[in-house]
């Protein structure tokens, strides 16, 4: 009882801070001048700003209120944008499959593919879709087909990856089980591992599929077909009013889909 | 001929040699008891027999087939001759019961899993799947999924599996383990009233003294990695069987001696 009174100076609790180790210090200091070297060099001041509220103040005013007068065309091109993702993401996850089951460790035929197809998926996730659609524009020319082939892209290097991560986690038990009955490496993985994993499958597709469907937004904007072409050439021809149209429709169209997937997802797992 | 023939079998996992000489014959149409504490090596010993573990060095006979290294094609068509029943059930999920007896199909002719799809496999195959279900009496829950039935019931759904499949040798690795003493001693003699029926040679590893005294024809005690004790069961005291459980057991314990052990056998 008395020990709780009398404080015992082997009982002094530790020191309210600690010191950050040299490291920490390291990392600090860098990323502290790089911070400050770059608001110089972009010139970042208080009187750029106040000019950017203004001018977005103007740009606001000018687009109010919204010009349905290309209804007809914006509407196409968002059915066009609808087309590209759909088209884009089917394929994606479809080759992903395949992608998935030669990257995870308990179902490659050699370790030397699986450190392959992980690179290859991991450089189409790096490479950001917009950079994919240049690419493609430039192979195939100005149109949604870039935009399609640049969410085949994007969209194997996101579900390859989450594919191929929830096959590293199915259990082992029921593969052995039909490996036991003398089963090959095919209906081991259509029987086993397909079942256990179709689920969260389908749940990363429906994800690649609004991931699709907000790139395919933007891809337009570097000529890979779609509503972004309508956008750029409203914003480029200070069409205000109409780029605010298709922004909103853009918004609608997202919004719509987002809630949709959701109530499937909700549905499947 | 020997159904089984295991000579100087050794396996290793890192540093931990787990198996250190098994020797072991098994002729056929005889069941046989595998006793031994948790940790002595018997999971290990039952997954060399049918190349789902590799084994360092020996000769694994399987109906006069070595299938110590023996891979792709060659290894297919031996295993489907050997069935597996193992302690957790391993029935595949989010597929009915009646897919999963189809399952043991899977190594018969080609055609692989096309052909074990409820929805287009062989009239002939269904019929039989089915009957399979019904001799473990689970007719009625063809349509359920695995995961709505109780670990006995998931158990003889394995075995219907097993049944499906027909091998000539099974392998039971603690099938009754993870159940409850009664539905255990259930699923214990359905099977082995259907490997008496139909006349397969059975290895079945238990560590339960109590049931071990009570089933097969011969027990095969395993300690520390080795075989101890090789008997016909009505020669064993329940004594001798305790021996397996005294002093160091599990692989992971013994420190890695070579040369061999006495072996307690008895005719
Ligand atoms: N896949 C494995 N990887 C590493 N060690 C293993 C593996 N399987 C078994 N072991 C080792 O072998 C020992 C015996 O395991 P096991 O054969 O499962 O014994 P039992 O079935 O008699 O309980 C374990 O304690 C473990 O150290
Ligand atoms: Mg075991």
């Amino acid at each position: 009882m008395s020990s709780f009174n009398a404080p015992d100076a082997n009982l002094a609790p530790p020191p309210r801070f600690r010191r950050p180790s040299p490291f920490a210090w390291v990392v600090g200091l860098v990323f502290l001048a790089l911070l400050v070297q770059g608001v110089m060099v972009m010139e970042i001041t208080p009187t750029r700003l106040a000019k950017g509220a203004v001018n977005l103040v103007d740009f606001i005013g000018r687009a109010f209120p919204p010009n349905p007068a290309d209804l007809d065309v914006i509407a196409e091109s968002m059915l066009e944008t609808l087309y590209i993702a759909l088209v884009g993401v089917t394929a994606g996850v479809i080759l992903s499959v395949p992608f998935a089951f030669l990257a995870a460790r308990n179902t490659t035929p050699h370790i030397a593919v699986r450190v392959v197809t992980r690179f290859v998926i991991a450089a189409m996730r790096t490479i950001p879709d917009l950079v994919w659609a240049l690419i493609f524009v430039v192979a195939v020319g100005l149109g949604p087909l870039a935009g399609v082939l640049a969410i085949v892209m994007d969209t194997i290097g996101f579900a390859a990856r989450f594919f191929s991560e929830r096959i590293e986690e199915v259990h082992p038990g029921p593969s052995e089980a039909l490996e036991s009955t003398g089963a090959g490496r095919f209906s081991v993985i259509g029987g086993a591992i397909m079942p256990e994993t179709l689920a969260s499958m389908t749940a990363t597709s429906l994800f690649s599929v609004e991931k699709a469907l907000r790139s395919a937004v933007t891809l337009g904007l570097v000529g890979a077909g779609g509503i972004g072409v309508e956008l750029a050439a409203a914003m480029r021809l200070f069409n205000y009013d109409e780029a605010l149209t298709i922004i909103i429709a853009i918004l609608i169209c997202v919004l719509g889909f987002e809630q949709l997937s959701s109530a499937i997802r909700r549905h499947v797992i | 001929m020997e159904a089984i023939r295991v000579c100087d079998l050794h396996k290793s996992y890192g540093d931990v040699h787990v198996l250190r000489g098994i020797e072991l014959e098994i002729p056929r149409a005889e069941c046989v008891i595998l006793l031994g504490a948790n940790g002595c090596g018997k999971s290990t010993l039952i997954r060399c027999l049918n190349g789902l573990a590799q084994p360092d060095r020996g000769v694994v006979d399987i109906d006069g087939v070595d299938i110590a290294g023996i891979r792709g094609r060659h290894l297919r068509s031996v295993r489907r001759r050997i069935g597996v029943v193992f302690q957790h059930f391993n029935l595949v999920p989010n597929v009915s019961v009646f897919q999963n007896v189809l399952y043991g199909a899977l190594g018969g002719q080609p055609g692989g899993l096309l052909r074990t799809l409820p929805a287009i496999a062989p009239a002939e195959l269904r019929d039989r799947a089915m009957a399979c279900l019904d001799r473990v009496g689970l007719a009625d829950r063809a349509g359920q999924d695995c995961r709505q039935l109780s670990g006995g019931q998931q158990q003889r759904v394995a075995i219907a599996r097993t049944l499906l499949q027909d091998p000539d040798v099974l392998l039971a690795d603690e099938p009754v383990a993870s159940l409850d003493p009664r539905a255990g001693r259930a699923v214990m003699e359905l099977l082995l009233d259907i490997v008496r029926e139909r006349g397969m040679t059975v290895l079945c590893s238990l560590h339960q003294l109590e049931l071990a005294s009570e089933y097969g024809d011969r027990v095969v005690g395993m300690k520390a990695g080795r075989i101890e004790l090789d008997a016909p069961r009505a020669n064993v005291s329940r004594d001798v069987m305790g021996g397996l459980y005294q002093g160091v057991v599990r692989v992971d314990d013994a420190p890695v001696a070579e040369g061999p052990l006495p072996v307690t056998r008895s005719a």
